[in-house]
């Protein structure tokens, strides 16, 4: 049965409310339409006897009490699928934005997707070379992981993400795929994203889903869900590997704190709902492996670290869900550091089961945990030499910086052109770590020492 | 039982419109797919619900079922190598059943009804039995015999015993009848609710160590069977390697495992992980031993509150057979965020950072399930329990952490500076404390050795000491410090690298016995002791830097294997002969 209400009882915010329907059920998608003719998407958030509480995507801006007519749909929130949403470009709610018609849709899904069953996942342990020396040799990105970027407002994470796509794309066979989702990011920022695809041959294997900053607030909280239902049909239904760039999550997060707030609910921290953790895990454990298909959702979220505060709600909840991060830094990127990635901070927490001997190289594991120590002991050397001097440093302080400064200038910077292989990046490692003497080394044994530093050693000399 | 209608729906809120029969706590039905829920709040006007399952897509009116008890577990035979969500959902069948993604409202048993079990009776028409004894046993896994218990409840005279045999879950074993002539049915099956603590005959005081193999626990900062710890941290700085690490080492008989609002991939892991590694003492998987609860980020926010209960029901439930159980519980501050969000959604007033008055009389409820005692049935039990909290912001002043810290004697605080510069296990030696230090040290004199505490707190002395010339460093330099206090930090590094650190995917660093944390610390002393007297001759340290006695010392981790704990006698010598030569 459907009905058309004529009028509503109440506009608060986004919200509208109306009573006396029957036959309404929780999350159910309405059409409201306006005065002037246009339709807007709206949702039952709650439910109290006959009274309906619905949320508006494109806001209630321009919205009559009286001459409003709502029309219960009988459906949930769902996103059509067919395989050739690959190519196309979205608005936030999964219409087609790109001029070239509807979706003649196979399947419609529930956006809000399902859990995965632990017992049905893969573990990820496939490494994906993602050509930055940084990231492949120190938080290594695996198939199936969500790895995000913590960065901040003016940070070169934008540049950092498209590199990524293009260079894992290179590694990777036909069945590549990216899913775009862009929630409140600037008009140009979008396409930046799609000329680079376009440069890079990638464009007929993304799927974009664009709210951007014009485009109204509460269709971000869509967006995202839109992007994750059509990333699983084409990971776990087509079987492809696909990527998921999410930017900015902090947008998104804004988003929910506003349509919380009109909804009346007691605020948590920095005026963001309690639920924020909940909600940002329904989005992020949408990534991973299952044992039925052979395709992965790979998530590699952007968000702006508001004042470049890794304590911030947002990052705070976003490190505790994901499997790791990846931390960009202020002061790294105004020395000219390109990426300009905070080692220390920076974390794959699935790097530990996909390197090694099967995935990369035998030696990574030895590597990156020396990199890691010596480079936090640069951090210390440096701490000292700013009180007294870097003259009255022990020569092992000295080294730690020269160390720093190369670690700094040739491992962590490179071109965004610049594609390094696992082998070159480890080497590199070696090549560094070999300036140092052994005392200095106290990750590695000494076999290890003489297998994987020792030979860069003899270059060093010669 | 009675049927109900639903009036308003709010997230995972539920509400009948009146008043009502049902009862706090109570155990119901909503919807037509029978979604689980309990019930919250009773008054004259309506009726509280929260489910425990997705409420998209619930119509108002539809219906709501009694089911006449509260929240409860199925407790039998077949909890052990399972993996089940916060309300005892077998997720294995669940799987077999809906496929990779969960699905709501499908009926599965938690327990497998068809399965057969090798029963033996141990009970015979004529004996008195009484709640918390034995009627029967059998073998749950290899590495495990189950224990069938009469019901706390439940008393009287065997009537009727079945002989020994294959049973069902279902199938009647044995028949009591109480005093006034009522019979009860003994099945290998119980129920109990999981918010009521399980009757225990009397407690036992702590004084037997939970050896989990990892030095900075065992040694430093140990823990009683029976105890309960802290483990707060913020993201990554390791909780859950830790956890790991303690679910697979520790010499708990019985591990309960609550991934408790994390990530899925992690049990996913754990999952993986505990069927391959075998258990050094049964030599059997580890998973015969383990019970994993997987309430992931996003599966229903009501039954992550609820899945503390379940995992911490289990726990009693053997240790009532006489087991020795560690629970971890991985994160409850997920857990307290599933009750700030409920109690959010009841519209109740918030006390500190929004999380309901009622937060710590809640966890202190909870962790003081845990103990050492003698059981109803006579035996010896315990429940140790281990928190994994995740502050936000990583601010150890957070309610959780603080409130947490009351009622737990064991705090191993996180730090993330350590876990940046990769020092694992991250645990930071100045903020963390154990409580049990004293009532355990006669434990470790009797089976380690007589001085294990007192070589314990000269280590311990020694890193305060260090934090404290530190400062001094920090400002001017290491050069300037007399070689006295250089001895000192060199060999604090020597027990930061050497000794603290422990790398949890070695092969045989993972697990390291306390025979060997005291050699390893008597190794170190040796030398210290030596090069003090050395120092004392006015040799300055960088000659005893040079012997390498230091550097033998941080990888003697790696080169001496746990069973041949002969060889530090070697390297006493080698380090003895060494520091001689320089004198």
């Amino acid at each position: 049965m459907i009905l058309e209400h004529l009028g509503l009882d109440k506009i608060s915010g986004s919200l509208v409310v109306l009573e006396n329907v029957d036959n309404v059920f929780n999350e159910e998608m309405v059409e409201i339409r306006l005065e002037d003719g246009s339709v807007r998407a709206g949702r039952v958030v709650m439910i109290e006897g006959k009274r309906a509480v619905i949320q508006v995507f494109e806001g209630t801006r321009g919205v009559s009490m009286v001459n409003t007519r709502t029309r219960m749909t009988g459906r949930p929130m769902e996103l059509k699928l067919s395989p050739e949403i690959v190519g196309r470009v979205f608005d936030g709610l999964g219409r087609p934005k790109d001029g070239l018609g509807e979706i003649y849709p196979l399947l419609r899904r529930n956006i809000n997707g399902s859990a995965i069953n632990p017992v049905e996942r893969v573990y990820p342990k496939n490494f994906v070379q993602t050509g930055i020396s940084s990231i492949d040799t120190l938080a290594t990105l695996i198939r199936g992981q969500k790895l995000p970027i913590f960065s901040g407002s003016g940070m070169r994470h934008n540049d950092l993400a498209i590199q990524i796509v293009r260079q894992a794309s290179v590694a990777d066979d036909e069945s590549f795929a990216v899913v775009f989702a862009a929630m409140g990011v600037k008009n140009d920022v979008a396409e930046q994203f799609r000329t680079s695809f376009e440069e890079s041959n990638v464009m007929s294997k993304v799927v974009m889903f664009l709210n951007l900053s014009n485009d109204p607030i509460i269709e971000r909280i869509i967006t995202p869900r839109c992007a994750l239902t059509a990333a699983e049909y084409l990971a776990f239904d087509l079987g492809m590997n696909v990527l998921v760039i999410m930017t900015d999550m902090t947008a998104y997060c804004e988003a929910l704190r506003e349509f919380s707030s009109s909804k009346g609910e007691i605020p948590g921290r920095k005026g963001f709902p309690g639920y924020l953790y909940s909600d940002l895990a329904s989005l992020y454990e949408r990534a991973g492996m299952i044992r039925e298909s052979k395709g992965s959702v790979t998530q590699l979220p952007i968000l702006t670290m508001p004042n470049d505060d890794i304590t911030h709600p947002i990052p705070d909840l976003t490190g505790f869900i994901t499997e790791g991060q990846i931390v960009l830094d202020r002061a790294l990127e105004a020395k000219g550091v390109y990426p300009p990635i905070s080692v220390l901070p920076s974390l794959s927490r699935l790097m530990k089961d996909g390197i090694g001997e099967q995935y990369t190289r035998k030696d990574h594991k030895a590597v990156s945990n020396q990199l890691f120590a010596c480079y936090s002991g640069v951090q210390d050397a440096r701490a000292l030499a700013s009180v007294v001097g870097e003259d009255e440093l022990s020569e092992n302080d000295r080294l730690l910086l020269r160390f720093g400064r190369d670690f700094e200038g040739q491992f962590l910077t490179q071109s965004r052109t610049e594609n390094r292989t696992i082998a070159q990046s480890l080497d590199l490692g070696c090549r560094l770590l070999a300036q140092l003497p052994d005392e200095l080394l106290d990750r590695l044994q000494k076999e290890e020492i003489e297998a994987y530093i020792e030979p860069f050693r003899e270059k060093v000399v010669s | 039982m009675n049927k109900y209608r639903i009036y308003s729906i709010n997230g995972p809120i539920v509400t009948i419109r009146g008043a009502t029969e049902l009862q706090i706590m109570e155990m119901v039905y909503v919807g037509v797919k029978r979604l689980v829920g309990e019930v919250i709040g009773v008054d004259s006007e309506k009726t509280t619900i929260q489910v425990y399952e997705d409420t998209a897509g619930l119509y108002p009116q539809e219906p709501v079922e009694a089911s006449g008890s509260p929240m409860s577990v199925s407790l039998g035979p077949g909890i052990l190598g399972s993996i089940f969500d916060g309300i005892e959902k077998p997720l294995s069948a669940m799987a077999a059943q809906a496929g990779a993604f969960i699905t709501k409202g499908v009926s599965v048993p938690p327990l497998d009804e068809e399965k057969q079990w090798d029963v033996t009776v141990t009970v015979k028409p004529g004996d008195v039995l009484s709640g918390g004894m034995s009627y029967a046993e059998c073998d749950e896994t290899r590495a495990i015999r189950h224990k069938l218990l009469v019901p706390p409840s439940q008393h009287g005279k065997v009537v009727f015993a079945a002989p020994n045999g294959a049973y069902r879950l279902h199938d009647r074993i044995v028949t009591i009848q109480d005093e006034h002539g009522g019979t009860f049915d003994l099945t290998l099956c119980q129920r109990w609710p999981i918010r009521i603590a399980r009757p225990m005959k009397e407690r036992l005081s702590p004084v037997v160590p939970l050896i989990c193999g990892q030095r900075i626990i065992d040694t430093m900062f140990p823990l009683a069977k029976g105890g309960a710890a802290v483990i707060p941290g913020g993201f990554g700085t390791g909780k859950t390697v830790m956890q790991h690490q303690l679910a697979k080492w520790c010499d708990a008989d019985i591990i309960i495992y609550v991934g408790c609002g994390e990530r899925g991939n992690e049990m996913t892991q754990a999952l993986t992980e505990f069927s391959e590694l075998t258990d050094p003492r049964s030599g059997r998987p580890l998973l015969e031993r383990t019970v994993l609860i997987a309430n992931t980020s996003n599966m229903p926010v009501a039954a992550r509150e609820a899945s503390i209960y379940t995992g911490i029901t289990f726990a009693e439930y053997y240790r009532d057979m006489g087991y020795h159980v560690a629970m971890m519980a991985d994160s409850t501050s997920r857990w307290a965020e599933a009750l700030r969000e409920i109690s959010g959604r009841l519209e109740e007033m918030p006390a500190d950072e929004g999380y309901p008055a009622y937060l710590p009389s809640r966890l202190s409820e909870f962790y003081e399930r845990a103990g050492r005692c003698v059981t109803l049935g006579g035996a010896e039990g315990s429940v140790s329990v281990i928190g994994a909290v995740s502050p936000q912001g990583s601010d150890f002043s957070e309610p959780v952490t603080q409130n947490s810290k009351r009622f737990t004697r064991c705090f191993w605080g996180l730090d993330k500076a350590l876990a940046y510069a990769r020092h694992f296990p991250a645990v930071n030696w100045t903020t963390s404390y154990s409580e049990y230090i004293d009532s355990l040290s006669d434990w470790f004199s009797e089976n380690i050795a007589p001085d294990f505490t007192a070589c314990r707190n000269r280590i311990s002395a020694l890193l305060a000491e260090e934090a404290r010339l530190m400062e001094i460093v920090k400002l001017i330099g290491a050069q300037v410090l007399p070689d006295e206090q250089k001895l000192i930090i060199e060999v604090a590094r020597v027990i930061r690298t050497g000794f603290l650190q422990q790398d949890a995917l070695s092969d045989f660093d993972g697990y390291v016995p306390p025979q060997k944390h005291y050699r390893m610390m008597k190794s170190i002393l040796s030398v210290y002791d030596q090069s003090k007297r050395l120092i004392e001759r006015q040799l300055p340290v960088s000659a005893i830097v040079k012997t390498g006695c230091f550097d033998r010392l941080v990888k003697m981790k790696y080169n001496i294997p746990n069973d041949e704990l002969d060889r530090f006698d070697e390297l006493d010598a080698e380090n003895e002969k060494a520091l001689s030569a320089v004198g």
